[in-house]
């Protein structure tokens, strides 16, 4: 559910990263900081535990420019991927307008891809929203592994409503502006349309 | 299945900040926010300068919604207020209408009787506001605000 203030001129959307426990949704997140302008970023908040795992969410305020006279600012949050955590990752859900699901390219975490993929729309579907509809993208990530399966494989598995998809190494910043930009812009069309439907 | 776009108009923010406003003096707050459920801010009066306020707001509401999260878990409809107590500062988190969050942070030159009083009325004035706001933004007439924008004009935020 985006937020338009006529009076500040802003309008606010909120996206959520979503994906199984370690494919790198946070990474995705501290690169975006560590690459943004101070003046367009606030501060990034982590809430995890000791071990640095995501334990409720990450939370990173960014400013894009203007539209039409409207600042636009999205903020960035990341669920935790930890099965066990699912009652945190349906409260970071509520009023999400556009979603990505980070991937994790190694065949060994095919099933927990699946998993994980399918606990979003069903997630989603008790806020009453539909994984059809919502602005939505894929990333693949840590493509650089030697353990990662074909692109192909995981386009058959994790995409068969071929939404747009990205390949990326996020420890390095490989693809993740372009998968921002992606979601931004989707969401932004569907605002266009008088969205939030 | 419908998730309106929350819309805020100069009429109901002026009203809106000027209930806000108004509790920082009668509360002697040092900060008072309003944040919608899911982490935006609607409005901040007092002395804002040195506080983040985004990320107040966020946090704010994570812990409303975890808080609403238990209160699921117990059968109970929500648990509409919080109270923080620090050493030097205090927050005081009330849920409003089930729609926004408006959080008082004080310090000892206020107490939690005080501002009790003063967040019952304000939460009271508050609700009539986003009554008529929801109504506005449901009803006939509403503007599709962004209906003009072209795909250039999103591009050219992507060409930096």
């Amino acid at each position: 559910m985006s937020f338009i203030n006529y009076l500040s001129r802003e309008i606010n959307c909120k996206l959520v990263y979503y994906g199984p426990g370690l494919c790198g949704k946070t990474t995705n997140l501290q690169y975006i900081y560590n690459k943004t302008a101070p003046e367009a970023k606030g501060k990034m908040i982590s809430l995890a535990t000791e071990q640095e795992r995501t334990l409720f969410f990450d939370f990173l305020p960014l400013s894009l420019g203007e539209i039409r006279g409207f600042r636009t600012r999205f903020h960035l949050y990341t669920v935790p991927g930890q099965v066990f955590y699912d009652a945190s990752r349906k409260l970071i859900l509520k009023g999400v307008d556009g979603v990505i699901f980070v991937a994790d390219s190694q065949i060994e975490r095919t099933e927990a891809n699946i998993e994980s993929i399918e606990n979003l729309r069903l997630n989603l579907q008790e806020q009453g929203y539909s994984l059809d509809k919502l602005p939505y993208v894929i990333q693949y990530n840590k493509r650089d592994l030697p353990s990662a399966a074909p692109l192909e494989e995981l386009r058959g598995l994790l995409n068969p409503s071929n939404v747009p998809e990205f390949e990326a190494i996020a420890a390095k910043g490989d693809g993740v502006f372009d998968t921002l930009k992606a979601v931004a812009k989707l969401v932004l069309t569907e605002l266009r349309k008088g969205g939030g439907a | 299945m419908n998730h309106p776009q929350m819309v805020m108009y100069e009429e109901e923010f002026t009203q809106i900040q000027a209930i806000v406003d108004r509790l920082v003096k009668e509360a002697n707050a040092k900060v008072v926010f309003i944040v919608d459920k899911n982490g935006q801010l609607i409005a901040a009066s007092g002395d804002i300068e040195n506080i983040d306020t985004t990320s107040l707001a966020s946090l704010t509401a994570g812990n409303i919604a975890a808080t609403g999260g238990m209160a699921k878990l117990l059968k109970e409809n929500e648990f509409a207020t919080q109270f923080h107590e620090g050493e030097k500062a205090n927050i005081h988190i009330q849920l409003v209408g089930n729609r926004v969050i408006l959080v008082v942070i004080f310090d000892a030159r206020s107490s939690l009787g005080l501002v009790r009083l003063r967040v019952r009325k304000a939460s009271e004035d508050l609700n009539h506001v986003f009554e008529s706001l929801l109504k506005k933004v449901e009803g006939p007439g509403a503007d599709a605000p962004f209906a003009e924008i072209t795909d250039e004009d999103i591009d050219n935020l992507f060409n930096d």
